[in-house]
């Protein structure tokens, strides 16, 4: 990556060909800041579908979407089973169920065991995101504590995917994006105000 | 835009349809995304290469499909699980169901029992239990033969005894079961009127007319053309007016039933029969 580009020339050359058509963002410790820089800047009549994760401690009830659906212009809700995936919505993972997408691009609910500790698990709704939208999915993994996500951004490569993970530098907590960095080599690397940049352009209009 | 199908995807079609076409259990309206990853397991730990060394495994190996079955199902429960659902059953079905001289309730997908044991309990706190059949049923027998017995982890019970007491329990919990070695063996006259049988919502038809069915976390991991079957299954044995209860993150919302079924609770997944 040459240092001077600005974000939005990196993304250029970075999408290539990709249409992209779901978004899905992962975050875990300081996740919630992270969202807050990022959702807001989804402009109205935004074209892609946006499915996020943020680990909560415990089982409690997950209030994420309540949380940001005044303050982001696209509608916000918890992702429910086998609802179909409208585009420019944003979902939230409620609490204690698996999310995956499925063939027929609806959304589909388990209770498997945890995966990295996490259920939700960021991992499991990108692998299954990454099998069905293929190039036309980009994957954005934020701050957090742990290593989930890392699998789920490197079959989101390997399935024709793009990756933007944040700078680990500036990170509330750096070893989940420098664990995915690590591991699969994500397109872009950028600070929050960069994935805020680019974030609007990750849609086909 | 639809990808190729990966070689791994035509393989786990082909498992799928080999184990329906040799054992008639019928996964192939499963939801796709959490059967591969539970495929995928059993291959990890059956120490098969591919899906089809599996598939091999499964067709000639004696074990093979014993083995294979317990990664396909998914034993992951607890009792009194949501304590708010039983709660709610407590305090807005069992009214009802007191109103019946005889009640039959269905314990569908009722995999080790935690929630049959549950549902028991409940029912003798309110009297309804020495009135009341329960049919619980799995198409795992290992699961059910685990329900038979009714013992459950020693370390489960601080959680259960927690998810007991915010059910609105009414009796000590360690009161129904008896500790030893390292288990808790539940109270057998629970289990009375309880009828463990082997069926399968996928392939096998309604036995009985219910007044309560409890399905529950069962029907995420079906498409919904296999919820529709399912749903339609529960409508046909439920009696006028009869009760469902759900999963907590559940919905009938995007099934063809959403108009047959009126919420009681909606939050707590409990719904009521509307008039055919």
């Amino acid at each position: 990556m040459s240092a001077g580009r600005t974000a939005q020339q990196q993304l250029a050359s970075a999408l290539d060909k990709r249409r992209i058509e779901m978004v899905v963002i992962g975050g875990s410790a300081g996740g919630v800041d992270a969202l807050v820089g990022l959702l807001p800047a989804l402009p109205e009549g935004f074209k892609s579908a946006v499915a996020c994760i943020l680990h909560v401690p415990g089982d409690r009830e997950s209030r994420l979407a309540e949380l940001f659906d005044p303050r982001t212009p696209l509608p916000v809700r918890e992702a429910r089973d086998k609802e179909p995936i409208h585009p420019g919505t944003v979902y939230f993972a409620g609490s204690g169920y698996h999310l995956s997408v499925e063939e027929d691009r609806r959304f589909s609910l388990s209770c498997e065991a945890p995966v990295q500790f996490a259920r939700p698990a960021i991992d499991i709704l990108m692998e299954s995101a990454a099998d069905v939208y293929g190039p036309a999915l980009a994957g954005i993994l934020l701050t957090g504590a742990n290593f989930d996500g890392a699998e789920g951004m490197c079959r989101i490569r390997e399935r024709g995917g793009l990756t933007i993970v944040q700078d680990p530098e500036e990170a509330h907590v750096g070893t989940m994006p420098g664990e995915a960095i690590r591991r699969c080599a994500p397109h872009l690397v950028l600070p929050l105000a960069g994935i805020r940049a680019v974030l609007p352009l990750l849609e086909t209009p | 835009m639809s990808l190729t199908p990966s070689d791994f995807d035509i393989e786990l079609r082909m498992l799928i349809e080999a184990v329906y076409l040799k054992y008639n259990y019928d996964f192939r309206d499963y939801t796709g995304a959490s059967q591969k990853r539970r495929v995928l397991v059993a291959m990890r730990e059956m120490e098969c290469a591919t899906v089809s060394e599996l598939q091999s495994r499964v067709l000639h190996e004696p074990n093979g499909f014993a083995q294979l079955l317990q990664y396909l199902t998914i034993p992951v429960t607890e009792m009194f699980r949501d304590p708010d659902y039983f709660l709610a059953v407590r305090e807005q079905v069992a009214p009802f169901l007191k109103t019946y001289p005889s009640l039959k309730i269905w314990v569908a997908g009722c995999s080790t029992g935690e929630e049959v044991y549950s549902l028991a309990i409940l029912l003798k706190e309110e009297g309804l239990l020495e009135r009341s059949i329960i049919y619980a049923t799995d198409i795992n027998p290992e699961s059910l033969e685990a329900a038979r017995r009714g013992v459950f982890p020693l370390e489960r019970m601080r959680l259960y005894t927690e998810n007991y007491q915010k059910s609105g329990g009414k009796a000590a919990f360690s009161d129904y079961y008896t500790a030893a070695y390292g288990g808790a063996l539940f109270d057998r006259s629970l289990i009375e009127n309880v009828t463990f049988a082997d069926h399968s919502l996928s392939t096998d038809s309604v036995f009985s007319e219910t007044h309560f069915v409890s399905c529950r976390n069962v029907l995420i991991y079906f498409n919904r053309r296999l919820q529709d079957r399912v749903l339609g299954l529960f409508h046909d044995s439920l009696c006028h007016r009869g009760f469902l209860g759900l999963g907590s993150k559940e919905s009938i919302d995007f099934s063809s039933y959403a108009e047959r079924f009126e919420a009681l609770a909606r939050r707590e997944r409990v719904f009521r029969k509307v008039a055919p």
